[in-house]
């Protein structure tokens, strides 16, 4: 046949993902994530709304391990979600498509997600600790 | 001469003329939610350990409701025009996408007021 040299589109199961084309889907994935994650968010708003005793079961159930788990996830998604939407408005400003450029661009919103999210829970263990 | 075949145009296809605010109001509430997502979740972070009147007057302060408002508008707004774009990618069912685009609009939007209702009850002590 004609078409057995014609470029074929990537078979996913047998394709290397490059880490710029993992972020993407996972800034896809923790945008849907943090949509969802919302509803925590305005239940905690809520709870604080409703008085002293609707806080306090609130804020118990934040500070559980399942409860941090879920704090864990959001805060990283969000921080994540953050650094890389920041790289797409760069993008969106003409700058940093050379594969080099990406590639190190990649490990900067890595990072970044990884260093904000530390920072965030050290502001929460050691700082907020006397207050 | 229009570029439009006369069945495009029948079936309501081609340009409605308002894919650039779609994608302009994406930039816009993104570059917003930089410092106001920070801000919160710094905010948040630094309440986790306060008592309840400690936590309610610092949220319910003027500038830290105005800015938390803020937050909660941009946000919803900008988590509503992203799962539109997931949608549209990967529902392939006419009904289906629209259907879920509505549905998530909705919740969005009543999850959106609930919660400014909840913080102008925190500002304004009702």
């Amino acid at each position: 046949m004609s078409s057995n040299n014609r470029p074929l589109s990537p078979h996913l199961d047998v394709y290397r993902l490059p880490l710029s084309a993992l972020l993407s889907i996972v800034h896809r994935g923790t945008g849907a994530f943090l949509s969802i994650g919302s509803v925590v968010l305005v239940w905690w708003l809520m709870a604080l709304a409703g008085g002293e005793a609707s806080f306090t079961s609130a804020q118990s159930f934040l500070g559980s391990f399942f409860g941090r788990l879920i704090l864990l996830g959001w805060s990283f998604a969000l921080f994540f979600h953050l650094a890389n939407g920041i790289r797409h408005l760069v993008w969106d400003a003409g700058y940093g498509f050379e594969k080099e450029a990406v590639e190190k661009s990649s490990l900067v919103v890595i990072a970044a997600a990884v260093i904000l999210t530390l920072a965030v829970w050290l502001a929460a263990f050691i700082f907020a600790a006397g207050a | 001469m229009s570029l439009r075949s006369p069945l495009g145009t029948a079936k309501g296809l081609g340009s409605a003329k308002d894919g650039l605010h779609h994608w302009w109001a994406q930039r816009v509430t993104a570059v917003a939610l930089i410092p106001l997502t920070v801000l919160f979740a710094f905010q948040v972070a630094l309440l986790s350990m306060s008592d309840y009147k400690t936590v309610i007057d610092c949220i319910g302060s003027p500038w830290s409701s105005a800015l938390i408002i803020s937050l909660i508008v941009a946000a919803f707004y900008h988590a509503a025009l992203g799962m539109q774009v997931i949608y549209e990618d990967y529902i392939s069912n006419k009904a289906i996408r629209i259907g879920a685009i509505m549905t998530t609009n909705l919740m969005l939007f009543l999850l959106g007021t609930a919660a400014i209702i909840a913080v102008l009850r925190i500002a304004l002590g009702g």
